[in-house]
């Protein structure tokens, strides 16, 4: 049992991140915007509704058992010991969030946060299993992310557990620091969205005998540039609100992160925009998208860490990153993503939190980061895989053939988004 | 091949955290856990190999 003390917060950084969070849904509704955009028009009423329902199913989850696990920083929780040093490995809170009105500002804010944070990582592989992934198992794969793998690495991330006192155990910087949830939020959602494409399998007529993979391409630019920008205030939300919950960074730091999150997601577009244009001609609207979100998944680990000129690199080298990536899984390895989620989100999380380590300055701080990188990779991607594929034995993962040619709105809602349109003849089935 | 690849994934993490408890030293201590990085990154390569569907195959 360890119940350490957490440092009191003041009424004005009370009523400032309070209001953070109620804008950090936003962040939500981008990244659902640009999920349905980037599908199919004749699942885009399935995805939407999905993306709804699994907001709802993770906040009910989380509240019924995992908050539970992730525990308070100020609460008790699971140790072992090893090698002289305490291990704290998992919360242990109170079921249904039993005396959380008695709990610290700081706790509730905190739980407040875990909260929201937790339905964006549920979004995340649902985007990735889009025009194939039932509605039903798109909802149990949110049930298991809040009640067990969210948790668990939440708590060692953000409430005392053993990745965030690698400083005081180990001497290694301030601990694993993730103020915007890069690993806990995306990294985790971009493993989670891997399984879920290894375990539901590629779109019919995506990878043809012969030949290219076929083009897929979204439907709806406009839904996802839009979803972009809404992103882009969620993302000051969630990266502020973790400041000053995770860091206990004065009010005055926090317009340098804000400056150091737009400047990231904008060296991104940037970056993002100028290889696409070199590669093919003209930018590409949805790759730059993923690069965008990319910056802005960056920018969680680091904005609040470093100055403005590497927050501006970190943003370049994503948005670099990730077009090339997605062509690379797509066309060299048959993952057929078509969120991009892995590349926006997992592989771009993964750059943010190790770059946050080499521009952060601190003594030991890199190797910290390393270590949490070590445990999302390591770890994480096993479990979800594991849970996914037992998950599947019981909530079949991938519609049916014939679900999957006629749509998913037809087939799960029996309706589609746009029912004057006429749609056309899907010339990838041959 | 991609259930092998995935179960080498966690034994470079605990190679990681062995880093941790075994080297004191900075530079040994980062040498191992890089070696941890790298054998997470190997088992990732033939977990991702494992996983190539053949091309034309109707899931």
């Amino acid at each position: 049992m360890n119940s350490p003390l957490s440092p009191v917060v003041s009424e004005a950084a009370f009523a400032v991140t309070l209001v953070l969070l109620i804008l950090a849904p936003l962040a939500i509704a981008g990244v659902a915007l640009i999920n349905a955009g980037l599908g199919r028009s004749r699942s885009a009423a399935q995805a939407l509704l999905g993306n709804v329902a699994i907001f709802a199913v993770a906040a009910i989850v989380f509240v019924l058992v995992g908050a539970t696990f992730t525990g308070l920083s100020d609460g008790p929780s699971h140790l072992f010991h090893l090698a002289g040093k305490s291990w704290n490995w998992l919360g242990e809170g109170s079921f249904f969030l039993a005396g959380f009105s008695t709990a610290s500002p700081q706790s509730q804010l905190a739980l407040l946060y875990e909260f929201l944070a937790v339905a964006l990582a549920a979004l995340i592989p649902w985007g990735s299993g889009a025009d194939r992934l039932r509605l039903a198992a798109g909802c149990a794969v949110a049930a298991v992310l809040a009640a067990l793998v969210f948790p668990l690495f939440a708590h060692w991330v953000w409430a005392g557990g053993w990745l965030a006192q690698l400083g005081t155990n180990f001497g290694l910087g301030s601990g694993f620091l993730d103020p915007g949830g890069a690993a806990t939020v995306h990294v985790l959602g971009g493993l989670s969205a891997v399984a879920v494409v290894w375990v539901t399998g590629s779109r019919r007529g995506k990878f043809p005998k012969e030949g290219f993979s076929t083009a897929m391409p979204g439907h709806n630019a406009a839904y996802i540039l839009f979803g972009c920008l809404i992103a882009l205030v969620g993302w000051l939300a969630f990266n502020l609100a973790g400041q000053l919950l995770w860091l206990h960074a004065p009010l005055t730091a926090l317009p340098l992160t804000a400056i150091n999150t737009v400047l990231a997601a904008s060296g991104a577009l940037a970056a993002t925009f100028t290889v696409t244009r070199i590669r093919f001609g003209k930018p590409d609207a949805s790759l730059c998208a993923n690069g965008w979100l990319a910056g802005l998944v960056a920018s969680s680990a680091s904005a609040a860490l470093v100055s403005p000129l590497p927050a501006l690199f970190i943003g370049v080298v994503a948005g670099v990153i990730t077009p090339l990536l997605v062509e690379l899984l797509e066309l060299a390895v048959s993952i057929d993503d078509p969120s991009g989620a892995i590349s926006a989100h997992a592989v771009s999380g993964l750059w943010g939190l190790a770059a946050a380590g080499i521009f952060a300055g601190a003594s030991g701080q890199f190797l910290a980061q390393l270590i949490g990188i070590a445990a999302s990779l390591g770890l994480i991607l096993p479990l979800v895989y594991l849970l996914f594929w037992l998950l599947n034995r019981a909530v079949p993962f991938r519609v049916d053939a014939d679900g999957e040619r006629i749509g998913m709105d037809l087939h799960e809602l029996g309706g589609g988004a746009y029912p004057e349109f006429v749609i056309h003849r899907d010339e990838s089935y041959r | 091949m991609k259930y092998a690849g995935l179960l080498v994934m966690p034994a470079g993490f605990f190679l990681c955290v062995a880093a941790l408890v075994l080297f004191p030293a900075p530079a040994s201590r980062t040498a191992f856990v890089f070696c941890g990085l790298a054998v997470e990154a190997l088992g990732l390569v033939v977990a991702v190999r494992g996983h190539i569907e053949p091309r034309g195959d109707a899931n």
